[in-house]
């Protein structure tokens, strides 16, 4: 029963593009649709309200004139107004030019504040500033302790006190902070309930005494309708600067977030999503809303890839690419940064389109034959690794054995692997656009049949190359390459200075 | 223009002090789409959700439409979700035949489930039990901490292990010191996970057959953590722990704010879990049995 909010908008839209034509009625019945699947992701309830009133305005308005695609116009009305209600991104802190910049975070409990503080330090230190850590929660048990392991683990100094109050913690960390020069002071303050009145004034007395100069409200993807409510309190006590969303890597559609910033305001400065301490990201609203009407995450997963792989390691690889010394080590060492991206069900997930398939990854394992192939080749020696072409019957069945697999699968995988080292050849043989032409056909054969293995481009149907004689062809091959690239070289001299030196 | 403006204005203000008053003010009101439309904001804002809120409001069409709104009908509606609600056994857990009896406590991260399990501690050990708790919570910075300051207020034993060590192992060595003891009860807390992550989820099972296994027939009771201010994706939280460990019952915690907690009719309604517990407060004595006829009051105060 419970749908998220991209397959319900899905089927909503989907039904105006079976009808053909609009009437005001369809228009409502696929706006109720729409209206369900914000409620459903714990937009507030007045919030939808307000927001159905003014789309239906406007579409009822321009739709009925238009009748080319109506169903477009729809998504980018409800798209456009959702990025608008969100509110442009600015993920900027405004950092004081004299004496320390004082940031406090607030929230209710167990929305993940002092994760976050961790997480803010560490994206603070990597812009060049020098934060300081301040443990003012003195409500829960062992607070301190967590925040001075967070502090250890990314080196930075936490100021905590115990047995004292939390104004007279942050006034003294003032002073800390100009002894040992940081000029960023983070605040960690208790959780509270927004109603408790006697926490509340303590958040007012610190910031009354201490004089933050931002204050964030730390708020909870999975919050329901009472974000809201808290939000409000929170604002009216304190005028919030910021808000941070946390828990948004689980698949809470973050409803909250449009509520708070449509009642507070106060615009959504980051996202939180994961446990790790690097896990904190500038909030996108486009971003946001995308993955909400069903575009899928393409910009989480460009990144999940390039935060996976290493610049330096890129170039290497490209490196070897081009050169056609492409062995199982990389594919192993790919195989590996693929599953730092996620399972292969999560991937899946941000692909648009392939999201919206009734994709039944139960029966098929896809994660677990990813896993099977990184056995087999731990099980190689590094020179199979290296040269699989030296694998025979005894070394494919003692492979077999290590890995737990039968022979054949071993078999199978080198001649995978020999189809990807051509194709892979190929490639880098080839120009940007023919690159971009293969990559679209091969997803056409194999991506809506995540399944299957990786299958190898077919190969001439004539007789078998014997090892030798691929081997002379991968020789003329390279040789022609060589010729091009002399050529490409000789060009570019011609054509005056020569451009700096890029490996490719 | 103007006028009709301030009207309306006028209008929606006197609309949203109705709805501070209680349910009686809505007495003597035709039962139209307006009635039902504020019947549904009401239950759509305590977070019951729209499917579990839209099949209420088709109810009370049925039997009220067109008819004058009455105690009758709000009784209808109030008796409608204290059925749906109420537990066959409030506020008991599963004692085992053989000591000990095992807990399984587990949820979302920041869902409260430390400081439920140092409440449910407190509450047994009132009742005269002898408890030992398990800290497998070795992800989170001081987790094991807290847990342990718990235990010494509660005057409970606890067994942790080191930082980043396997969960199942403190698990394994827990059921060892209860046998052991022969303490009455095993309480396990576990580390916070969002249900989409699924080697995390895998833990939370290699825990769960640990248990199984030093102790045929643990755990007795594994109950879920729900925070009251979650909305709608408290239901895939409950669906998922539950397909992956077998969740006997829901503890709600943070009722002592202004959510409503709402969303457990939905869980209900779903994946029939019962709620045991609520948790209502700070203090280590804020735990208390679920009653489904307070509750459902609340959910209209």
């Amino acid at each position: 029963m419970f749908d998220d909010l991209q397959k319900r908008l899905s089927t909503a839209f989907g039904r105006f593009r079976a009808r053909g034509t609009l009437t005001e009625a369809n228009i409502q019945d696929g706006l109720r649709e729409v209206r369900t699947a914000l409620l459903e992701a714990d937009v507030n309830y007045n919030v939808v309200q307000e927001f159905m009133a003014r789309v239906s305005e406007q579409a009822v308005g321009t739709l009925l004139i238009k009748s080319v695609r109506p169903e477009q116009q729809i998504v980018k009305i409800v798209h456009d107004e959702l990025v608008a209600l969100m509110g442009p991104a600015d993920p900027s802190i405004r950092f004081e030019k004299v004496g320390p910049t004082i940031l406090m975070l607030c929230g209710l409990q167990g929305s993940g504040k002092t994760t976050t503080c961790g997480k803010l330090a560490k994206l603070l230190a990597q812009q060049g500033r020098k934060p300081l850590l301040v443990a003012a929660d003195l409500q829960r048990p062992a607070a301190i302790e967590q925040l001075k392991v967070i502090g250890g683990q990314l080196q930075i100094p936490v100021y905590s006190e115990a047995d004292s109050n939390p104004v007279k913690v942050c006034q003294n960390a003032l002073a800390e902070a100009n002894r040992q020069a940081r000029d960023t002071i983070i605040l960690d303050t208790a959780g509270r309930l927004h109603i408790d009145d006697e926490l509340m004034n303590e958040l007012s007395q610190i910031e009354k005494k201490v004089r933050p100069h931002q204050v964030f409200f730390v708020c909870d993807a999975l919050t329901g309708q009472d974000a809201v409510a808290s939000a409000a309190a929170f604002n009216e006590a304190l005028e919030l600067n910021g808000v941070i969303m946390t828990k948004l890597d689980g698949d809470a559609r973050g409803g909250a977030a449009l509520s708070v910033r449509k009642v507070t305001g106060v615009p959504v400065k980051f996202v939180g999503r994961g446990e790790k301490l690097d896990k904190l990201d500038a909030f996108d609203p486009e971003r946001i809303v995308g993955q909400i009407l069903g575009m899928g995450d393409i910009v989480g997963l460009v990144e999940a890839a390039q935060s996976v792989q290493d610049q330096e390691e890129a170039l290497r690889q490209q490196e070897k690419l081009s050169q056609g010394k492409f062995d199982l080590n990389d594919f192993r060492k790919q195989i590996g940064q693929m599953k730092q991206m996620g399972s292969v069900r999560d991937l899946v997930k941000m692909i648009p389109g392939l999201n919206q398939m009734p994709l039944d990854l139960e029966g098929l394992d896809a994660d677990g034959e990813v896993q099977r192939i990184s056995g087999i080749i731990d099980s190689m020696t590094p020179a199979e690794r290296k040269n699989p072409d030296i694998i025979d019957i005894s070394r494919r069945r003692r492979i077999a054995t290590g890995a737990g697999v039968d022979p054949a699968d071993v078999s199978s995988l080198v001649k995978q692997f020999d189809g990807m080292r051509a194709f892979v050849k190929q490639m880098s043989q080839m120009t940007m656009f023919d690159k971009i032409r293969a990559m679209t056909g091969l997803g056409k054969a194999g991506a809506f049949n995540p399944g299957a293995k990786l299958l190898a481009p077919k190969q001439g149907t004539g007789k078998r190359l014997t090892p030798k004689e691929r081997a002379k062809l991968q020789k003329e091959r390279e040789k022609e390459e060589r010729r091009r690239r002399r050529e490409r070289k000789n060009q570019d001299g011609d054509n005056g200075p020569s451009p700096p030196d890029r490996p490719r | 223009m103007a006028i009709k403006d301030l009207l309306e204005r006028f209008k929606k203000g006197l609309a949203k002090t109705a709805q501070l008053f209680n349910f009686a003010s809505w007495f003597g009101r035709k039962v139209d789409q307006s009635f039902l439309d504020e019947l549904e904001a009401r239950l759509i804002q305590a977070d019951v959700g729209v499917a579990s809120t839209s099949k209420l409001v088709d109810r009370v069409r049925e039997a009220y439409g067109e008819k004058t709104a009455d105690e009758n009908l709000m009784e209808f509606v109030k008796n409608e979700l204290k059925g749906l609600l109420a537990d066959p056994r409030p506020g008991t857990l599963h004692v085992a035949a053989q000591k000990p009896s095992v807990y399984l406590i587990a949820g979302v991260n920041g869902s409260g489930k430390t400081t439920s399990i140092a409440k449910l501690a407190q509450r047994l050990k009132d009742q005269g039990k002898t408890i030992l708790l398990a800290a497998c919570d070795t992800f989170r910075a001081a987790a094991a901490d807290q847990l342990t300051i718990w235990a010494e207020r509660s005057g409970s034993d606890i067994v942790r292990g080191a930082p980043g060590a396997d969960p199942a192992s403190v698990a394994h060595d827990a059921c060892d010191r209860a046998l052991a003891r022969s303490v009455d009860v095993l309480i396990v807390d576990t580390a916070g996970r969002l249900h989409t992550q699924h080697h995390l989820m895998r833990e939370l099972e290699k825990i769960r057959g640990i248990l199984q296994k030093k102790i045929p027939g643990s755990p007795h009771e594994v109950l879920l953590v729900l925070d009251a201010t979650n909305g709608q994706n408290a239901i895939r939280q409950a669906e998922v722990f539950t397909k992956s460990i077998g969740c006997t019952g829901v503890i709600l915690t943070k009722l002592d704010g202004t959510a409503k907690g709402g969303v457990v009719v939905a869980v209900r309604q779903t994946i029939n879990l019962p709620v045991k517990f609520i948790g209502v407060g700070e203090a280590i004595d804020d735990l208390q049995p679920f009653d489904a006829d307070t509750f459902v009051e609340s959910l209209f105060a």
